[in-house]
């Protein structure tokens, strides 16, 4: 098996650790259970394992530009095909243009299969979601009908233009210009670059999301404007017409994902492509701010979705790789790998990470469906602001742990690692785009200081502190949660020291904390994650009481989890020092001396 | 026509099966079940009889616990139109599950019954032959290929030596072979289709069938370890050892 989806893990994070009967119960969930939950995620695991995996490694050779055509992989084409008749696109596509409507955090799941068995091929349908996402929420009706119900099918595919050579995490700098019609559409013209599947032939027609200014556009983020621009144009009757002027130019030659064609997109170039606006004038930037918290957490599983690859192939090549005694035992024979204390070290660090990273992004996950269901104003609201809080934590986390993990896999290789027929060494390449797209570690981190710590004098964050001390708290009667008790209570009190100094120094000097705002992300992250873990050996710890209980699984999950408090947590105490400590460091080196 | 198929729910085939501890039986505790593959193989083809307009309903069965509501689920999803369960916490032998058939089947009036020609926990390869001779039906045991034709069914067997064809008067019993069709990814769509389509219970005492078991499990163990090879010299040593040691030749 190259790739085998982790059901049990998942499952328990989300009937456990995220709670998906109450997920299940809120309004316009009722269609979903724990029961329709399992029956699907067996089906996404076969699909991921036996249609998706095996297409990954001739991904790796990557798509190529023919005569303005994207010549897609050796089975790209097959797969898809077979993604969108079996309707997995759908998942969490809304039911009233042809998707099924589930939570988000049963999708999640899903779509860890998808990123683990191939993610440069699964970037197409999250683009394509994310478009929905955007119409559906802004989009007149007249669009909404033209293009959900193809794209909610996959029929057509979907892209998000929003980089240009000037414009990369600034986007007040975008420059593309549309300008208005007679006839009530614009003509777009300009430069896109990094475009994500800009160009294909998987699917009918590609819809472009396009970010450009109209004409008389204030400067900065508040001229901005969002333009729907059809690869082919659309007659009244839904059939296609003519081609638009939106051509790919050229293709990067990355550093992975090569599967997935990443375009420059050039508009207008024969006298203007067409496109429409969506919403008002001048909100584009706004629009595209509703679908960040989605599309963050949806890069923040990418990471945790290569990690999980990584794992499983150092696993099983620590299982098979026989070489040196036991250092501890007098029998001279060779043993398999995985028995050295230095590997097990190595294989549990991934796979502690990996267990907390999915709990915590299905906890985001289950906050995510929470606020926009719940019928509670209050709830609704608390939920949003906790997704809010923990976005950047899932996304800058998991992806920064990504290339850690992912190289911890080569390392367990060791030389055959770093050769590419091993197939390990493409995790390491793909992962490391993670933590760069969708806004790089620095950008989560100062999202996450400024407005989800500071704006709100630290209020979520002291609310999510208080949880891992009750969480710690409860741990303390379990011998064998020693250090993770310890590691959780002690890690609450540096968190919570860290917030005081992020709410007080931010209003005084921005630049102070900005520059040990990595340190504080990955302080919570780790934080945040032990307090699942904490959670999770307790839970753990009652269902081993109950009879014909998975002993296996639940004993593993509480060896991990006593691991992670040794191992992990004390780094807690190292990013603090470096937070509350740090600042002058960077800012007092003199731009010469670099 | 319309076609009963029967589906096991076993020990997933990626699983490595243990046996318990006390010897008495393999150990299923929190192992993952899932449907059959020879049974997979079975609904895959009565829905692609459906599908080719010569099936017009089909019903899938299932004997056994409570969980074999998800198995019936998976059938429902593959293609079938509505499921019967025979709930009950009793172990099965196949003369039981072949009576219990044959009741289900004098209920449902089928033309046509398919089966795995085995279900990969006991490999007992009898549930189909029983069936078809308790119901005094013609049998096309081990097909590779299944053809409707008018009244009558085409199958092609897979036999030591090569294929045989056989035709079958209706109503008749096909068990399916490895080599029949390659079961079809479920759709989502279908999956959520699956929990709205009817799903019958019945028990063992409506169907007045007994069950009583009639053979003994003596002891169920795993295979020995496989030992380390030796080298031997010469063709003479290697037979000398077949001879008196392996005691084959």
């Amino acid at each position: 098996m190259i790739y085998h989806a982790p059901l049990k893990d998942m499952l328990f994070a989300l009937n456990e650790l995220a709670e998906l009967p109450a997920v299940c119960a809120l309004p316009g969930y009722e269609d979903c259970s724990v029961e329709l939950t399992e029956a699907i995620l067996e089906e996404a695991a076969k699909f991921a394992e036996g249609v998706l995996a095996p297409t990954n490694r001739a991904g790796d050779a990557g798509s190529r530009l023919v005569d303005g055509k994207v010549v897609t992989p050796e089975g790209f084409a097959d797969a898809w095909r077979q993604y969108v008749d079996a309707g997995w696109i759908g998942l969490r596509a809304p039911q009233d243009f042809g998707g099924q409507g589930l939570p988000a955090l049963v999708a999640l799941a899903a779509e860890e299969m998808w990123c683990s068995a191939n993610l440069a091929f699964s970037l197409a349908p999250m683009l394509t979601l994310g478009t929905v996402e955007a119409l559906l929420h802004h989009a007149s009706e007249e669009l909404r009908n033209t293009y959900l119900p193809r794209l909610s099918t996959g029929q057509w595919t979907g892209t998000m233009n929003l980089t240009e050579p000037q414009a990369g995490s600034d986007l007040a700098q975008v420059r593309t210009r549309a300008v208005p019609q007679a006839d009530g559409s614009y003509k777009l013209s300009g430069q896109k670059i990094f475009i994500t599947w800009g160009e294909h032939e998987l699917a009918e027609n590609i819809v472009h999301l396009v970010l450009a200014r109209l004409p008389d556009a204030p400067e900065g983020v508040k001229g901005i404007s969002l333009f729907v621009v059809p690869k082919f144009l659309v007659n009244a009757d839904g059939s296609l017409g003519a081609r638009n002027d939106v051509h790919c130019v050229s293709l990067e030659h990355k550093m992975g994902i090569h599967g997935s064609p990443t375009c420059v997109m050039s508009y207008g170039d024969n006298g203007g492509a067409i496109g429409y606006l969506v919403g008002e004038a001048n909100k584009g930037l706004a629009y595209m701010f509703t679908m960040m918290n989605h599309a963050r957490l949806g890069v923040g599983v990418e990471g945790l979705a290569l990690s999980e690859r990584a794992y499983q192939k150092a696993v099983e090549y620590a299982r098979e790789r026989v070489q040196s005694r036991d250092i501890g035992a007098a029998d001279q024979q060779p043993v398999a790998i995985i028995r050295h204390p230095d590997v097990r070290r190595m294989l549990l660090t991934m796979k502690a990470q990996i267990e907390a990273q999915r709990a915590l992004a299905c906890v985001a996950a289950a906050a995510l469906d929470r606020a926009a269901r719940h019928p509670n104003p209050e709830e609704k609201a608390r939920n949003q602001a906790l997704l809010n809080f923990l976005i950047p934590i899932v996304k800058g986390w998991c992806t920064e742990a990504a290339n850690d993990i992912t190289s911890l896999a080569v390392q367990v290789h060791g030389g055959m690692g770093y050769i590419e027929e091993t197939g390990v060494a493409q995790y390491y390449r793909d992962a490391r785009i993670t933590a760069i797209y969708e806004g790089t570690t620095g950008i989560q981190a100062l999202d996450l200081v400024g407005r989800k710590t500071a704006a709100d004098g630290g209020r979520v964050a002291r609310a999510l502190i208080g949880e891992v001390r009750r969480t710690a708290e409860a741990l303390s009667a379990d011998a064998q949660m020693a250090r993770l008790a310890e590691g959780l209570r002690d890690g609450a009190e540096r968190a919570e020291a860290c917030v005081a100094y992020v709410v007080d120094e931010f209003a005084r000097d921005a630049r102070r904390p900005a520059a040990g705002s990595v340190a504080f992300l990955k302080l919570m992250g780790l934080l945040l994650g032990g307090w699942q873990m904490g959670r999770a050996a307790l839970i753990a710890k009652e269902r081993l009481a109950e009879e014909g209980a998975d002993v296996a699984f639940l004993s593993a999950k509480r060896a991990t989890a006593a691991f992670y408090g040794a191992h992990l947590l004390p780094q807690v105490g190292a990013l603090a020092a470096s937070l509350l400590d740090g600042a002058d460091a960077v800012l007092g080196c003199d731009d010469a001396a670099f | 026509m319309k076609a009963l198929v029967a589906v096991k729910r076993v020990v997933d085939y990626n699983v490595k099966v243990r046996a318990k501890a006390d010897g008495s039986d393999v150990d299923i505790a929190n192992v993952k079940m899932s449907m059959n593959p020879f049974d997979e193989i079975a609904v895959e083809e009565a829905v692609r009889l459906k599908e080719a307009g010569k099936v017009s309903e089909i019903v899938a069965v299932s004997l056994g616990v409570k969980g074999c509501e998800e198995t019936l689920r998976t059938a429902l999803a593959m293609g079938a139109d509505r499921a019967v369960h025979v709930e009950t916490d009793a172990p099965l032998e196949p003369l039981a599950v072949a009576k219990l058939l044959k009741a289900v089947v004098e209920r449902e009036a089928p033309q046509l019954v398919i089966v795995g020609k085995q279900a990969i926990d006991d490999d007992a390869n009898q549930t189909g032959q029983m069936l078809a001779a308790l119901l005094g039906w013609p049998q096309g045991t081990f097909a590779s290929k299944v053809e409707a034709a008018d009244g009558a069914l085409l199958v092609t067997r897979e036999i030591d030596g090569g294929l045989e064809n056989v035709e079958l008067k209706l109503p008749a019993l096909v068990t399916t072979d490895l080599r029949l069709n390659e079961p079809r990814f479920i759709k989502l769509p279908n999956i959520m289709a699956a929990k709205k389509k009817p799903l019958d219970k019945l028990s063992v005492e409506e169907l007045g069938v007994d069950i009583a078991p009639r053979l003994t499990v003596l002891k169920v163990a795993e295979p020995a370890a496989r030992k380390a090879g030796v080298k031997v010299a010469n063709a003479a040593e290697l037979v000398a050892k077949l001879k008196n040691e392996a005691k084959v030749l």
